[in-house]
């Protein structure tokens, strides 16, 4: 007989040990469950095994239980359950969201309007229409966008509510206007914010993750009932005729979960973020050639990027991982990236020496405060150090 | 266009083959006791340089032209007024 996968390490295949030393991840791209939603996934072990697409009880059950999963969702989305697909990811439910807008379009054109500081994946959509510029601070000139909707063979128009990297917010309201104006519709890319931010409501399509909130990382797809959509090619037979196959609805009700955990606190949890990401700008602003980008005030609360002159971002962030604190950074100083973040880029920002910080749910990240406070602490070693590694510390 | 001395030879300074972020390592150390108005001609072919030797003139005060050689970037650089930082 075969051993389970996880369990006692005398008969795993595969061991499965937690890192138990104390560590601050000030890093939410990714991370571990909230502690309801894990309690939840592991119930719909035995709940929600089954294909929801089967006609018996167990898949008729499942069924249920996505559809509870989806109306979640709608229900702070302001939509129906019927207009929310899950998707295995975020990215995947912003592919399908572009494809089910440019296919009903098909016929007025195929042109993607988006901005220079937008997600790659949604760049390369666009290609090889070239993004509108962005400022300074990475907002979207509304003028020009609104110029820009009433050119011919515009399709759509994918915007990010706000800057996943920088933390910058667009003037979604004025942008819905244009588009409305130009009868374009507009796709809201709300990955880097839902849950953690004010819920948009200027969008005809919305795209967000769960992974923010403490879910397991799965992608929200919600349409307007008015907006047409259809996702082309043969064999889309789920999630409302936009997907292949149903997402797995243990997964999928995880991530309900932590919507739902998440919403009570939400407003709170932003006020308390946004104070620490400042501290946190304080800092790095204080620190000699530190240079702190993204809009100070009009931003997500979570979000905060800076720039040290003279030093490598991979080597700022293996130190800070070295104190027990990770963060992310968008410079291209490594080994696995070979060009350096298109936001910063755009915004005429350093691409050397970044980091970023994408400040996790306290639900999810015991002990944020001290984190923060540990990261604050040290930042000026931190970065002083790598310059010493580099020898620049004289410049 | 610049108020560079006649007859001074710009500094010249090949950062091709360097990753970011040693030319402008690089760039700030050959600019340091130059007076204002000096001009550096940098070449570079890091990708990230094409971005990060114009976002440290503009954090320095330093003017910069970019033009495509081949298979790298040529960077004139014309030191501003020292600023207070």
């Amino acid at each position: 007989m075969v051993g389970p996968l996880v369990c006692s390490p005398s008969t795993t295949v595969i061991t499965v040990s937690a890192n138990a030393s104390a560590r601050f991840r000030l890093d939410a791209a990714q991370g571990p469950l909230h502690p309801a939603a894990k309690a939840t996934l592991l119930a719909a072990l035995d709940a929600g095994w089954a294909d929801p697409a089967r006609l018996y009880s167990e898949g008729r059950r499942a069924g249920q239980l996505l559809q509870t999963a989806r109306a979640v969702f709608a229900e702070d989305l302001g939509v129906s359950a019927e207009s929310v697909s899950l998707h295995p990811s975020p990215a995947d439910a912003l592919a399908v969201g572009i494809a089910g807008l440019r296919h009903a379009r098909r016929r007025v054109g195929t042109r993607l309007l988006t901005s220079a500081a937008d997600q790659a994946l949604t760049l390369a959509a666009a290609d090889p229409e070239a993004p509108l510029p962005v400022d300074r601070a990475a907002k979207l000139d509304v003028e020009r966008f609104s110029a820009a909707t009433g050119q011919p063979g515009v399709a759509l128009a994918v915007i990010a509510a706000s800057n996943g990297e920088v933390g910058t917010r667009q003037p979604l309201d004025e942008l819905h206007r244009a588009c409305r104006e130009a009868g374009v519709p507009l796709l809201v890319d709300a990955t880097a914010g839902l849950g953690r931010d004010a819920t948009p409501a200027s969008w005809d399509v919305l795209v967000g993750g769960t992974a923010l909130v403490g879910g397991p990382p799965l992608g929200v797809l919600a349409v307007r009932p008015t907006v047409r959509f259809a996702v082309p090619g043969p064999g889309r037979e789920a999630e409302a005729r936009r997907t292949f196959t149903p997402p797995w609805v243990p997964l999928a009700l995880a991530a309900a979960e932590a919507w739902r955990q998440s919403r009570p606190s939400a407003e709170s949890d932003g006020e308390a973020a946004f104070r620490l990401v400042e501290q946190i700008r304080l800092a790095a602003a204080a620190v000699p050639d530190v240079e702190v980008v993204g809009d100070p005030v009009d931003r997500l609360p979570h979000v905060v990027t800076f720039s040290a002159l003279y030093a490598d971002g991979e080597a700022l962030v293996r130190a800070f991982d070295r104190r027990g604190i990770a963060v992310a950074s968008g410079s291209a100083c490594t080994s696995s990236t070979l060009e350096p973040s298109h936001v910063l880029a755009a915004m005429g920002a350093l691409t050397h020496g970044n980091v970023r910080v994408v400040l996790p749910l306290p639900a999810v990240q015991p002990d944020l405060d001290t984190g923060v406070a540990s990261m604050v602490a040290t930042l000026g070693e931190v970065v002083a150090e790598v310059r010493a590694e580099l020898g620049s510390s004289d410049l | 266009m610049s108020d560079l001395p006649a007859g001074a030879e710009p500094v010249e300074l090949d950062a091709r083959g360097l990753l970011c972020p040693q030319p402008v390592i690089r760039l700030a150390r050959a600019s340091r006791g130059l007076p204002p108005g000096s001009v550096l001609q940098v070449l570079a072919d890091d990708p990230a340089a094409r971005y990060d030797i114009p976002a440290w003139c503009r954090l320095k005060g330093h003017s910069v032209e970019l033009t495509e050689g081949i298979g790298h970037a040529v960077f004139r650089v014309v030191l501003g007024q020292p600023n207070s930082s």
